[in-house]
């Protein structure tokens, strides 16, 4: 039997035909295509890189941008669906499209002049290039306007140098969205965005080894040492940290949906396992215990698509804040960490293998709960929308 | 080539059936519908068939008889390459075949359609009469041949196989034929983003299904009784003779 969706409040009737069919197209793609690969992948610590021209092909890259580009245009709710079916795979699969999508397709298609966007966007999109994303720095993580590195304008052209941590898909990646100061030290409004050709002299990135999450997904340290660019390499209409932070709130829009993915491929394995395990002479799913753990990640997996579905409604309407999207990260993010710690619990000892996935998603979530503004800075983003008062 | 592609709207086959008050049909509430399976391959044949044909002048219709969400499994079709829709709509699909023969062969025969192939699967995933395909080429007086495991056109002909119980048999007939598809010939493929968005675009046109008058209906429906558990006759080579016996004579398998 495959996989099962959650529908407990049929919200399925909130969703057109079309975002129906995109789910259902994705989830079915993962079916077949990822799941009989991602236990392997995992534990040999590799991303499925012969993938990418199967979801170029789906036409889940940067989705939710215009066709002009070659993408497939879809509604940001249709794009979200895409995002959580892609974790209900894996996050590390979901965390490449974010990349690729939100992450260095938006801000070409954002900040990019007309020559960026009608070069790089069909080729990110059909997957010919796969792209990073290079902000957070060694030393600054939750808080990037302090970045130290540096982009300094010759005659010719840019000079960038620095260290970036903590970047998806970067040492496969053969371009580079990479942020830097091109003023002094505190000038936070000196921050602007570059493309940076992987190939180009200087650029050098390398995996960080030993992660015990998000195994199939590469994350890497990329050092820039004397990298020159030409004038063109700048995207002419980024300004500031908020032009990367535009950025993330995309990512973390994504993610919002991703995390119900792993939710749910957490709470569907949860229940088979209780219908199916017997113990003391009766499946253990007719024990009130993990009636109660069944019924505490039902509700919790529904009121996170309650939020999700509005937040994608805002969104296409235009009037979505980067606070609620950061509500939804914080809450929907954490609803998936403690589904899939009660699922791995409930599957028992089987719940510490490979074959079943809620503890490879726990793992996984660990990443997510941190990556894309930790669920903490989370929290203070409420905080100060709450109080007006920032405590950061 | 002009090819019709007859699709039916069949309960998802991982469903949980339970049979409707009335007794003779199945509960739809929460049912999932998708596209018969082996009309599916019917389908992927079709698209195939027109893109080895190299972007020459080519056209797929699919054509789906019932209620208003048989609009949803056209477009579905739409989204993974078929060029416009025909939605013959009724309330209820019938259980009689000859009855949708006659709506499918009054929209397929009318004048100046001029289809070289009509494809549709070798039998519906949830009647399983496998009686449309033929019924509708014998109205329309087509070749029809059944059960197609793989297909070669050429210059107005056809060369078919047919996977039978240990053998496969190879026939040949003429153009314009009605061909009922096998399972394996073509893998479905899966729709591409862009494809759903573009199906948006194509046309369906809806008009009330010209159906006959029913000649066979469903009396009553029941469910498979539930499984009883196993029995242990025995252990070891003891227990043969005690398990051919009941084989023989309480279950007559042997």
């Amino acid at each position: 039997m495959s996989f099962e969706g959650v529908d407990f409040y049929r919200l399925d009737g909130l969703l057109s035909e079309e975002e129906r069919a995109v789910r259902d197209t994705v989830r079915a793609w993962v079916d077949e295509h990822l799941m009989p690969v991602i236990g392997d992948c995992y534990i040999e610590g590799r991303f499925p890189k012969e993938l990418i021209p199967g979801l170029a092909q789906l036409g889940v890259l940067g989705a939710n941008l215009p066709e002009e580009y070659g993408c497939a245009g879809l509604n940001n709710v249709a794009y979200g669906l895409i995002m959580q079916e892609l974790e209900r795979g894996d996050s590390g699969i979901r965390s490449f499209a974010s990349v690729q999508g939100a992450l260095v397709m938006y801000p070409i298609h954002a900040f990019g002049s007309d020559e960026q966007k009608k070069h790089w966007l069909p080729r990110l999109a059909g997957g010919l290039e796969v792209g990073c994303f290079g902000l957070t720095e060694p030393d600054y993580g939750s808080n990037p306007a302090g970045m130290i590195t540096t982009a300094r304008e010759t005659k010719d052209g840019w000079v960038l140098n620095g260290t970036k941590m903590w970047i998806t898909n970067g040492s496969q990646a053969t371009v580079a969205v990479i942020w830097a100061k091109t003023g002094a030290p505190d000038d936070v409004a000196s921050i602007r965005g570059f493309i940076v050709p992987t190939s180009t002299r200087g650029y050098a990135a390398k995996d960080q080894k030993g992660k015990l999450s998000l195994r199939a997904s590469d994350t890497s340290e990329i050092h820039l040492e004397d990298v020159r660019l030409p004038k063109d390499a700048i995207l002419p209409k980024t300004g500031g940290i908020k032009s990367p932070l535009s950025c993330l709130t995309q990512a973390r829009y994504g993610i919002a949906w991703g995390a119900i993915g792993a939710a749910m491929a957490c709470y569907d394995e949860a229940v088979r396992y209780a219908k199916d395990r017997v113990m003391f002479g009766k499946p253990i799913g007719a024990t009130q215990i993990q009636q109660v753990r069944l019924a505490e990640m039902l509700t919790e997996i529904t009121k996170a698509q309650c939020l999700v579905l509005q937040l994608g409604r805002l969104k296409d309407a235009g009037s979505m804040t980067p606070q609620q999207v950061s509500l939804a990260k914080r809450n929907n993010v954490n609803m998936a960490c403690e589904c899939a710690r009660e699922a791995r619990r409930l599957l028992g000892a089987n719940g510490i293998l490979v074959e079943y996935h809620s503890m490879r998603h726990l793992a996984n979530l660990e990443s997510v709960y941190t990556y894309e503004g930790t669920h903490d800075m989370h929290s203070l983003i409420l905080g100060e929308q709450i109080t007006g008062l920032a405590a950061f | 080539m002009k090819i019709a592609v007859c699709l039916k709207r069949v309960p998802d086959t991982e469903s949980r059936f339970t049979i409707a008050p009335d007794r003779v049909s199945v509960d739809t509430a929460g049912l999932k519908f998708d596209m018969s399976d082996f009309d599916g391959y019917a389908l992927e044949l079709a698209l195939r068939l027109n893109e080895q044909q190299g972007g020459g002048p080519g056209e797929i219709v699919v054509l789906s008889l019932g209620p208003e969400g048989t609009q949803e499994t056209l477009r579905k079709a739409l989204s993974m390459g078929a060029d416009r829709g025909i939605h013959l709509a009724c309330e209820v699909v019938p259980f009689d075949g000859l009855a949708i023969a006659e709506a499918l062969a009054a929209e397929l025969g009318a004048g100046g359609q001029n289809y070289d192939l009509i494809l549709m699967g070798r039998n519906a995933t949830d009647t399983g009469n496998a009686t449309v395909g033929p019924m509708t080429a014998a109205i329309l007086g087509w070749p029809c041949v059944t059960a197609v495991s793989w297909l070669e056109l050429k210059e107005g002909k056809g060369t078919a196989h047919r996977e039978l119980e240990g053998f496969t048999e190879t026939v040949e007939f003429r153009l314009p034929a009605l061909l009922t598809i096998d399972e394996g010939i073509a893998r479905p493929r899966l729709p591409s983003l862009k494809g759903i968005m573009a199906a948006k675009k194509k046309p369906v046109d809806s008009r009330p299904a010209a159906l006959g008058e029913p000649r066979v209906t469903v009396q009553a429906m029941e469910l498979p009784p539930e499984r009883t558990g196993g029995r242990i006759v025995g252990e070891g080579p003891e227990a043969v003779p005690e398990l051919a016996r009941l084989l023989r004579d309480e279950a007559k398998v042997l």
